[in-house]
């Protein structure tokens, strides 16, 4: 799929090969980003994310491969031709005194300024309209130094904008950031690329963002690139766990969301759910550390994302179907050996009866049935 | 919405419209009063006459005037401003505050040179001229600043290079401190008076010759003030804008080292004005922009040397005072009081 965009891409690496000091950390890197694609990088603490963007930004020489952008070998351009193609947004964290965040911004039209830096009306304008881009016409006036993280990195990125480039850069914008401020800056992103033409590549920790704002995603994984597609191709359960190597616990690619790991041992209790119901008492128990077994759950019931990485077993049935008699009388055989039960309430209708058969199984066999999650 | 923009923008202008008018005024009132007063006492009509008609060129006033306190006060304007220039320049390299012009083992090395020459033309010709006592720490500074730009390109980290710089220094007093072990006291009396800074052996001659250095030095900053205001985001930012941040660190580098050589060979290592004067100025104007800020250090620089050299001369006369013994007195609390007021402002 690489060779098909080469002649549009806006940024393309070509066998990249980058590191330190001469000493190849992730070798051979390939892949292309067309005008108002997003790429995301995606993999755990230390694995060369930021190094890889610091060679996509010159900050770092390549050691072998080339970086084109816009079909030139970056080698080849000028500092300042580069200036205008290429921004970056850094994790550095660099304080100037006395800067008011407009001025801060307008660093960013260093390469359109002449000898001594003097802003012109058309420079003025082009940070204002970065900063209402990013919504931060409100704090133009005051000191760099004493605003938000939230804030900052709006200006950051304002910044970047403002030097009107094709590209944009950035390590890891949302770090520092809380949740309203990570989505409202991806939100900045993506419209920025979409409406704006402007190519992102940026680096991420949030998988379940980059799943949701990426065209396209590469996991970095210490010393190679260990997958590279688009976010439909890549986000898959094992190939999130693979990356981060996560033994305990689990991610869930399709919801975004992430488990703990399950307790095991003797079932303790049987959990009746459905229709999101069974949630809270699955993670309940979880914190617990109480082994239990949950069900019965159609292949479409909510509850089922989280109680098969929870549970220490799960009985379901296909969606929109009765279960299986063999399924049935598992869960009953569950119940028989577990404490007790726990009804969490779900609604019951034409299509779960078999739940409100378990409840009534239970309470033939003398087992507890618990109603609320503060009892147990 | 960009009201509060461009109102903070004229405001802004209107403040450093006002420090610079201040500047000015406070510079004409120093060299006024310098001019006038001191151990031959003169009215303010005389030293109009004398110095805008240039006639009584016998009288004993025109002669202290012209031969002592214009040459003294243009080499106090001078050398004042470039301590000041290069400590600014010398601050925005480091991107720390209490950075100065010395720190690079600058005067050091003019002190190491200075003792050398001192004691070899004392054994040879009986005293050290003072042609002499200029030349030798000229080029000792140049030396140190050689050093530390062969370290500057290998370096990653400029805090090393602070290390490097204060070690260089190191090296060189102890060499210094050697050599003055074996001399005798006669031969050292010259690098005594050297090592507490003065402006009392001005002359035309030096005027001239620090004027070059400096204004050419001065017209170099007004150059580097661009990149100078990019390289204050950080070097990675300054380096995607386009700046090479290498060759501006050579630049920086340079002009600090050769401004500071040049106050360390007319006047010696005067302390304090490099560190304190810039802070003052940034105080002032609300603003670290280089291109406010060259221009703002020179010129508090001068106003602050003109007035302690005044107070050197006339505070304990007829001794006259060094004039580190005055910057220091003055810088010192200043830079304490700043630090400490800073510190405040920047919580949140």
């Amino acid at each position: 799929m690489n060779t098909e965009n080469n002649a549009s891409a806006k940024l393309r690496l070509d066998s990249l090969t980058v590191g330190y000091n001469g000493v190849p950390l992730i070798s051979d890197i390939t892949l292309s980003l067309a005008r108002g694609e997003i790429l995301t990088l995606i993999g755990p603490n230390g694995a060369g994310k930021s190094t890889i963007l610091k060679s996509i930004a010159r900050q770092l020489a390549a050691i072998s491969g080339t970086v084109y952008l816009d079909g030139r070998n970056m080698r080849a351009l000028g500092g300042k031709e580069t200036a205008k193609k290429l921004a970056v947004v850094l994790t550095e964290r660099v304080r100037p005194e006395l800067m008011t965040c407009f001025e801060f911004v307008s660093a960013g039209r260093y390469p359109y300024t002449g000898g001594f830096g003097a802003l012109t009306p058309r420079d003025r304008e082009a940070v204002r309209s970065a900063m209402e881009k990013v919504n931060a016409l409100d704090i133009a006036g005051k000191d760099i130094s004493r605003i938000s993280d939230g804030q900052r990195q709006r200006i950051l990125l304002a910044r970047a904008i403002c030097q009107e480039p094709e590209v944009i850069v950035l390590d890891e914008p949302t770090s520092f950031l809380d949740l309203r401020h990570k989505i409202e800056l991806l939100g900045i992103l993506a419209d920025m690329a979409k409406n704006g033409g402007i190519s992102v590549v940026m680096s991420l920790h949030e998988i379940d963002l980059a799943e949701r704002v990426s065209d396209k995603i590469v996991c970095v994984k210490g010393d190679r690139i260990a997958a590279y597609g688009t976010p439909r191709e890549i986000f898959t359960d094992g190939t999130v766990k693979e990356l981060y190597d996560i033994e305990s616990g689990s991610f869930n690619a399709l919801l975004g969301s992430i488990e703990l790991a399950a307790p095991r041992g003797e079932i303790k209790y049987f959990v009746v759910g459905g229709a999101g119901y069974g949630i809270p008492f699955y993670r309940a128990l979880q914190k617990r550390g109480v082994p239990f077994a949950a069900g019965i759950l159609p292949g479409n019931d909510i509850d089922l994302a989280v109680a098969l990485p929870l549970a220490q077993k799960v009985v379901r049935t296909a969606p929109y179907s009765a279960p299986k008699e063999e399924d049935l009388a598992l869960a009953k055989a569950l119940i028989d050996s577990a404490e007790a039960v726990i009804d969490c309430g779900a609604p019951s209708g034409e299509f779960n009866s078999f739940n409100a058969e378990l409840i009534s199984h239970a309470s033939r066999k003398g087992k507890r049935i618990i109603r609320s999650a503060e009892k147990l | 919405m960009m009201k509060t923009e461009n109102a903070a923008n004229n405001r802004n202008a209107a403040r450093c419209c006002a420090v610079f008018l201040a500047f000015i005024l406070l510079y004409a009132a120093a060299v006024f009063v310098s001019v006038r007063v001191g151990s031959v006492q003169t009215t303010a009509k005389e030293v109009l006459h004398i110095v805008f008609t240039g006639d009584d060129s016998n009288s004993v006033a025109y002669n202290v005037i012209w031969k002592i306190r214009l040459p003294r006060l243009a080499l106090a304007s001078l050398l004042g401003g470039a301590l000041a220039l290069s400590g600014f320049l010398i601050q925005t390299f480091f991107r720390n505050p209490i950075a100065g012009p010395f720190v690079l083992g600058i005067s050091s090395g003019a002190k190491m040179f200075l003792a050398v020459a001192t004691i070899a033309l004392t054994g040879i010709f009986g005293k050290m001229p003072l042609s002499a006592t200029v030349v030798a720490s000229f080029a000792g500074s140049l030396l140190s600043l050689l050093l530390v730009l062969l370290f500057t390109g290998r370096v990653k980290n400029m805090s090393v290079l602070l290390v490097i710089g204060i070690m260089i220094s190191y090296i060189c007093s102890a060499v210094t401190d050697f050599l003055i072990n074996f001399a005798k006291d006669s031969e050292i009396v010259n690098l005594t008076h050297w090592s507490l800074g003065s402006f009392s052996g001005a002359t035309w001659q030096s005027v001239k010759i620090s004027a070059a250095v400096v204004f050419a030095a001065l017209v170099a900053a007004f150059l580097l003030s661009k990149p100078m205001g990019a390289y204050l985001l950080g070097e990675g930012y300054a380096q995607s804008l386009g700046v090479n941040v290498k060759a501006l660190r050579v630049g920086l580098i340079i002009v600090t080292g050769v401004l500071s050589a040049c106050v360390a060979a007319f006047a010696g290592p005067i302390s304090f004005v490099g560190i304190a004067v810039p802070h003052i100025c940034r105080m002032l104007l609300k603003t670290g922009k280089p291109l406010v800020m060259v221009p703002a250090s020179f010129m508090c620089g001068a106003v602050f040397c003109v007035l302690c050299d005044f107070a050197a001369r006339m505070l304990f006369a007829p001794t006259e005072l060094s004039i580190s013994t005055v910057t220091s007195a003055v810088g010192a609390p200043i830079v304490i009081w700043l630090m400490l007021s800073r510190r405040r402002g920047n919580e949140y």
